[in-house]
């Protein structure tokens, strides 16, 4: 029985010693945690696909085929009241992109120019700086909102006038109202040309850069770039005898009131709930970005700038060359946040009529009461387009970090 | 942004609480806590909105205070929820009201898909549209070409899209979250012409600059009837709202009004005995007292009351009885009888 015991004690010493292992320990527990987890997410939807039927509502994503019925006053692409709510949530989904990528585009402009401006050693400069990004950060998002849209609509002719800028652009409370561009047979090879205009370029700047590098003189690259981006298409505009032609804005001025003014399905209309979101937006979180930009360049060593200076460099070159550079590595991480916050922002376009995801998808909630459904559709996207943003930034962020040697 | 919100933990509430409230019986769940939670509008003059001292008024918030007179005769214990019109029926779904009185037009999809029951109609309405004076039209059929405001969430978006289709006539919908903003892009003239139920024009067009300088076209482009609302599957509840409307209507048609229901309850009259609750044991058979239907009046009077108060011809509202008057006097409000 001796030997029973020692074997029955040397597995129970095996046993605590496998027990104990802390590599062992960590997995245990991070694979019980997976399980609760996963075993609370089946819980809920379980949970919640039983009380929905017990309460007599549908589920289901069934309903996304079925047909919208109502209009939507922007569209990037093809819709009318018959196609499906899947496709209302499409031009919705289109029109969160449209004003997210851009305002992120002014926003970054902006924000970089103002956060500059507050380290200029220029008083009025500096001091106009700070007074933007204090006011802008300090009045809530959905105030600047309103005011940038009704400031817009009251500032701008009725719906029977017009103001007209070169000719080509009108204005009224109805938008903005532009020639729309019609392509005919060849637009496509026009396209083509541009494309091959500006890979060629590319092409060109990075031959001038390494002409530079080696012989010392730079070629006048910018300008034979532009010349290629804006002469090859036009060349293939006019050698395919000009494909594209432009649909003007009708005006009217006679008849019945209500016919007055721009005629529907003539040109192309920018409307006025673009403009205020857009412009809320931009300059809201130009404000956050000037002071990123701000906080970036503060942290590059003065010595960088007092060095650069002694080479010979002058005040733009040096901030071009040396100090951007070196402040990126700092500002893009809080800039990502920044994007993802304009983003994320640009869901308060419902309270302005600009119809967003959130806008589009609350009428498909109200016509079909889907709610857990479109809840669950609005956080899928948002989550993947801010993972999505998130992603790019990251790999912007691994090219400009300091590489150590 | 808070809307949202708001529904979202509406619905995490009903994804993990469950519909505890209807499976315990709604009657006997508000007859424990003391009052009846109703959901409301916040801001529709006539139907429900609340004065500078936070008191609510209107035809839906009355009816709100009939159902709590008929269960507690006393018309005050109500608990007011205001809902938009995205959160109403998430809020009433996971039991956070129980009961929506908020203008809510029946409709098949409601009772089919989101485990709603309309208990009647409280209130016959239309879609119309209002415009400027200026815009010299006088039919919704010479609006070919418009830009339409109006609030998204609702049934109106859908209406206004198959008046338009059918008609042939291109046009423009601008749809904003609150009726506010509607009202104000409207008045700075976004759109032609502002859409919503007729009764709801009506209200807006008090609160521009100048009512007078707008209109609202005759055509009535939808049928809208209004009622309230409970859940689905609490046979009881339903029964005692539903009869909570059917009182206020018969209670006018048998002339019996806030004033003299007292003295009529020595009345030899059979029907007012019945609904009085002097003969009969009706109250005490849907789960009440047998003074249900006086307490109701007594609390809250009868529905011509109710409407005259807050929407009719002496109120700022000024809407004619029409489709609402009693089915005996040329409208189509009708009850089934108390016997």
């Amino acid at each position: 029985m001796a030997a029973g015991d020692i074997g029955a004690r040397s597995f129970g010493g095996r046993a605590a010693a496998f027990i104990n292992n802390p590599a062992v320990r960590g997995l245990v527990f991070q694979i019980a945690f997976v399980v609760a987890l996963v075993w609370f997410a089946w819980d809920i939807a379980d949970n919640t696909a039983r009380n929905l039927q017990r309460a007599n509502i549908a589920a289901g994503y069934g309903f996304l085929d079925r047909t919208a019925g109502f209009g939507i006053v922007q569209k990037l692409v093809d819709y009318t009241e018959a196609s499906s709510y899947g496709r209302a949530l499409l031009v919705g989904l289109l029109n969160t992109l449209l004003v997210a990528g851009l305002g992120i585009l002014i926003a970054t402009i902006l924000g970089f120019i103002i956060g500059v401006a507050r380290l200029s050693s220029n008083w009025l400069i500096s001091r106009i700086a700070t007074a933007y990004i204090e006011i802008l950060r300090n009045i809530p998002l959905l105030l600047q909102l309103f005011f940038w849209y009704f400031a817009v609509l009251r500032s701008v002719p009725g719906m029977r006038e017009k103001w007209t800028f070169l000719g080509i652009f009108h204005i009224n409370i109805g938008g903005l109202h532009v020639p729309r561009p019609v392509f005919a047979d060849g637009a496509g090879t026009v396209g083509i040309a541009l494309i091959v205009g500006i890979i060629a370029a590319l092409l060109v700047g990075r031959w001038g850069r390494k002409r530079q590098e080696a012989t010392g003189q730079a070629p006048p690259a910018g300008w034979i770039g532009a010349a290629l981006i804006v002469g090859l298409p036009l060349v293939a505009f006019f050698a395919l005898g000009r494909p594209i032609s432009f649909d003007v804005p009708v005006f009217n001025d006679q008849g019945p009131i209500l016919r007055r003014g721009f005629q529907a399905g003539s040109g192309m209309t920018v409307i006025p709930e673009f403009f205020g979101l857009l412009l809320a937006l931009s300059l809201y979180t130009a404000a956050y970005i000037a002071e990123t930009v701000r906080a970036g360049i503060s942290a590059v060593g003065k010595g960088q700038s007092e060095a650069a200076h002694s080479l010979g460099l002058r005040n733009g070159q040096t901030l071009r060359y040396v100090v951007i550079p070196q402040a990126m590595r700092v500002i893009i991480p809080p800039l990502t946040n920044q994007y993802l916050n304009l983003t994320k922002n640009s869901s308060l376009a419902v309270a302005v009529a600009y119809p967003d995801l959130v806008s589009v998808g609350g009428t498909v909630l109200n016509q079909t009461g889907q709610a857990v459904e479109m809840v669950s559709i609005w956080m899928i996207f948002y989550l993947g387009l801010s993972l999505l943003t998130s992603l790019v930034m990251n790999i912007w962020n691994r090219r400009v970090a300091l590489v150590e040697r | 942004m808070k809307k949202l919100i708001a529904s979202i933990i509406a619905g995490a509430a009903l994804a993990t609480a469950g519909i505890s409230a209807a499976s315990a019986g709604t009657l006997e769940d508000v007859k424990a806590k003391g009052f009846v939670q109703c959901g409301v509008n916040p801001s529709l003059i006539g139907f429900g909105i609340a004065d500078e001292k936070g008191e609510w008024s209107g035809l839906d918030v009355s009816f709100c205070r009939a159902v709590a007179s008929a269960i507690f005769g006393d018309p005050t214990k109500v608990k007011f929820s205001p809902l938009n019109a995205k959160e109403r029926f998430t809020a009433l779904q996971s039991g956070e009201v129980d009961l929506l009185s908020r203008n809510t037009t029946w409709t098949m999809s409601r009772d089919s898909s989101l485990g709603l029951m309309f208990v009647g109609v409280n209130y016959y309405d239309g879609q119309g549209f209002m415009v400027r004076k200026s815009l010299g039209v006088s039919s919704a059929l010479e609006l070919s070409g418009a830009k339409v405001c109006t609030q998204t969430g609702t049934t109106t978006e859908l209406n206004l899209a198959d008046y338009f289709r059918s008609h042939n006539m291109p046009y423009e919908v601008v749809a904003f979250e609150k009726n506010e903003e509607v009202l104000q892009a409207y008045e700075a003239g976004r759109c032609d012409a502002y859409t919503t139920d007729a009764s709801g024009l009506y209200a807006e067009r008090l609160k521009l600059t100048n009512p007078d300088d707008h209109m609202i076209l005759p055509e009535i482009i939808s049928k809208e009837p209004l009622g309230p609302a409970v859940r689905q599957g609490d046979d009881k509840w339903f029964t005692v709202v539903k009869w909570t409307l059917f009182a206020l209507i018969n209670a006018e048609e048998l002339g019996l009004t806030k004033a003299n229901i007292d003295e009529k309850k020595t009345s030899d009259n059979p029907e007012i005995k019945r609904f009085v609750g002097v003969e009969g044991d009706f109250g005490t058979g849907i789960g009440l007292t047998n003074d249900w239907a006086y307490n109701v009046i007594k609390g809250v009077g009868n529905y011509g009351e109710i409407f005259d108060a807050n929407v009719g011809p002496s109120t700022k509202l000024g809407i004619a009885r029409g489709l609402n008057n009693l089915w005996s006097k040329g409208g189509i409000q009708y009850a089934p009888p108390i016997r």
